[in-house]
């Protein structure tokens, strides 16, 4: 279990080093959310996730949907590490006549089942790929990220209450509940607590882990697997900007400039952080 | 069948059963309106292959934007104002940009919301959906045609806007007419004016026709069921020949079909436009009759538009 861990822990760190690196090429980006979902993410596609980089249209697979849309650049470092897309394509991220777009394109990218980035609308498409799947009988799950801001829009609930009412056990949602947004701390802006009672009134099965601890999060997603008649909601309590020296736990790291100092230093403290 | 006594929504429910016989992707998604769209039947005929998401409209497209991505046909139905307006990033988003499959009918659309009112009354709705790249626009004139159509539909992969009738739609075509999505429909042929229309403003257009051929005017008619893409070809052929147009349509003045046709001939072949539909205001309560008359969507309003664009076609001739 522990080589596991160790080689998820060691997937994830490679998807932060790539994300701070991309971004930071560019010189800006929304770093802080898609630092905070790297551990979840390298859990779903290293471990959880039946995907496959040679065949990306598989039928049967598992579907990903980013529905925190402007977390891409995590999910194109996972994808480069996982085979889907080149390394060096994530060079091009957000630059003229990319295929990584900041925000998730299903037109653009391999792998990307889902285009998103208007808050909301992606978990309602979530719903209805597990929707989708049931009404053809397939042994299939969706996974979901959303992101605690996001849970302000009254689409997700929209969703939420259909996937609770559908018991759509094979819809397995995530929220990256870093308590920052755009404008300050989500408690201050509309709270969104208690978060674990909303979504269980919405006859969800929940729980709620460290986000960062992948022991936490693939026993969590093992406990979900295993609960029938009701969809999941795993929530991660995370660090905004965590594992970026420069922005872990800032309030400004939602959409910050990132200089090559920035990025090549932060690469660095996750490289020694290795041994 | 007597499709001239059927209601444009029966024959649309046929359809979907038809092609849902014979298509096992077909699958509705639904906002607590079946009753109203007339697919309860659909539902007894394929239980498992509907959604209804309840009073959710945003969900409900959003739903169908994830079925579509596994593969489904998915149609969704609501009213019009509900289908364009209340959903339009939804729209725009999760099924255009995205390259999904999508297929939305909005029902009752403009003056046809009868005792619904201006809440439920849409005379915005193709101006929403023309914006979104890619979105196809399509009102049947009557059962005829949506029968000949909807194959086309189907065999389309990308997002539909059906803008339909629920209710009894005055008969224009013989059983066995050919019609193509993205083609205009001449139906009769003039030299003098152009007057070009759609949905239960045909009706009023051909009526407009009678009247000016008593006048001594030759008008030719043009059917316009597809809004998007627009059949520029058959509009500025007819306005090279003409030379005065007028647009009749169930909807505002802004950004529909007369919209349409005006930045169309503005830039291929800049004739007087006339556009007659709904003016700048929101809808009310009323029977349709009632409010065509009030909005002037009449064929003495298109008679009347005709009457100015032949002033100044003759200015500028002369």
């Amino acid at each position: 279990m522990s080589r596991k861990i160790d080689f998820l822990n060691e997937k994830a760190r490679e998807i932060r080093k790539l994300s701070i690196k991309a971004v930071g090429r560019l010189g800006v980006g929304h770093i802080g959310g898609v630092l905070s979902i790297c551990d979840v993410v390298a859990a779903l596609f290293f471990e959880v996730m039946n995907i496959d980089p040679k065949h990306p249209d598989m039928e049967d697979r598992d579907r990903f949907v980013l529905s925190k849309g402007h977390g891409g650049p995590a999910v194109y470092a996972a994808l480069a590490v996982k085979g889907f897309i080149d390394e060096k394509e994530l060079d091009t991220l957000n630059r003229p006549n990319t295929r990584l777009p900041s925000h998730c394109d299903r037109r653009l990218t391999r792998g990307i089942d889902m285009s998103t980035g208007s808050l909301g609308q992606g978990f309602s498409a979530a719903a209805g790929m597990a929707l989708a799947a049931c009404m053809d009988r397939k042994d299939l799950y969706i996974y979901s990220i959303i992101g605690d801001g996001e849970s302000q829009e009254g689409q997700v609930w929209e969703a939420a209450m259909l996937a609770g009412s559908r018991r759509l056990d094979h819809l397995i949602a995530f929220t990256d509940y870093n308590k920052m947004q755009i404008d300050g701390w989500t408690e201050d802006i509309n709270g969104i607590d208690p978060l674990e009672d909303k979504w269980k009134a919405f006859g969800w099965h929940v729980q709620s882990i460290d986000g960062h601890d992948m022991s936490q999060i693939l026993y969590a997603i093992r406990m979900a697997k295993s609960t029938k008649g009701k969809p999941s909601m795993i929530i991660l309590n995370t660090i905004k900007g965590k594992g970026g020296y420069f922005c872990e736990g800032e309030l400004t790291s939602h959409n910050m400039p990132v200089t090559e100092e920035m990025w090549k230093k932060a690469v660095d403290l996750l490289d020694k952080e290795e041994i | 069948m007597v499709l001239e006594n059927r209601w444009l929504r029966e024959t649309y429910v046929d359809l979907l059963i038809e092609y849902a016989k014979k298509d096992e992707r077909v699958a509705i998604v639904e906002a607590d309106l079946m009753r109203a769209a007339g697919t309860l039947r659909f539902q007894e005929a394929f239980p498992d292959r509907v959604v209804d998401v309840g009073v959710a409209e945003a969900n409900m497209i959003g739903v169908a934007a994830g079925m579509s991505a596994m593969g489904k046909i998915p149609f969704t139905h609501t009213f019009t104002p509900f289908a364009t307006r209340r959903v339009c990033d939804q729209v725009t988003l999760s099924v255009a940009y995205a390259g999904l499959n999508v297929k939305m009918m909005g029902s009752d659309p403009g003056v046809t919301a009868e005792y619904n009112g201006g809440t439920h009354m849409s005379i915005e709705d193709v101006s929403i959906m023309r914006n979104i790249p890619g979105m196809i626009i399509y009102e049947p004139v009557d059962s005829v045609q949506l029968i000949d159509i909807f194959p086309q539909i189907m065999e389309h992969y990308g997002p539909v806007y059906i803008r339909l009738l629920r209710k009894n739609a005055v008969k224009i075509h013989k059983i066995g007419d050919k019609f193509q999505l993205g083609k205009g429909v001449l139906l009769k042929k003039g030299k003098d004016v152009t007057i070009i229309a759609g949905g239960i403003m045909v009706e009023e257009a051909l009526k407009a026709e009678e009247l000016l051929a008593g006048m001594g005017i030759s008008a030719e008619v043009i059917e316009i069921h597809t809004v998007k893409p627009l059949d520029e070809e058959m509009v500025v052929k007819s306005a090279e020949k003409t030379c005065a147009v007028v647009v009749a349509e169930n909807h505002s003045i802004i950004g529909g079909l007369g919209g349409a046709v005006s930045e169309c001939l503005s830039e291929s072949c800049p004739v007087p436009v006339k556009r007659v539909g709904v003016k700048d205001h929101f809808g009310e309560v009323g029977l349709t009759p009632f409010l065509k008359e009030k909005y002037g969507l009449t064929k003495e309003e298109i008679v009347k538009a005709v009457g100015v664009v032949l002033e100044k076609k003759k200015v500028r001739e002369n």
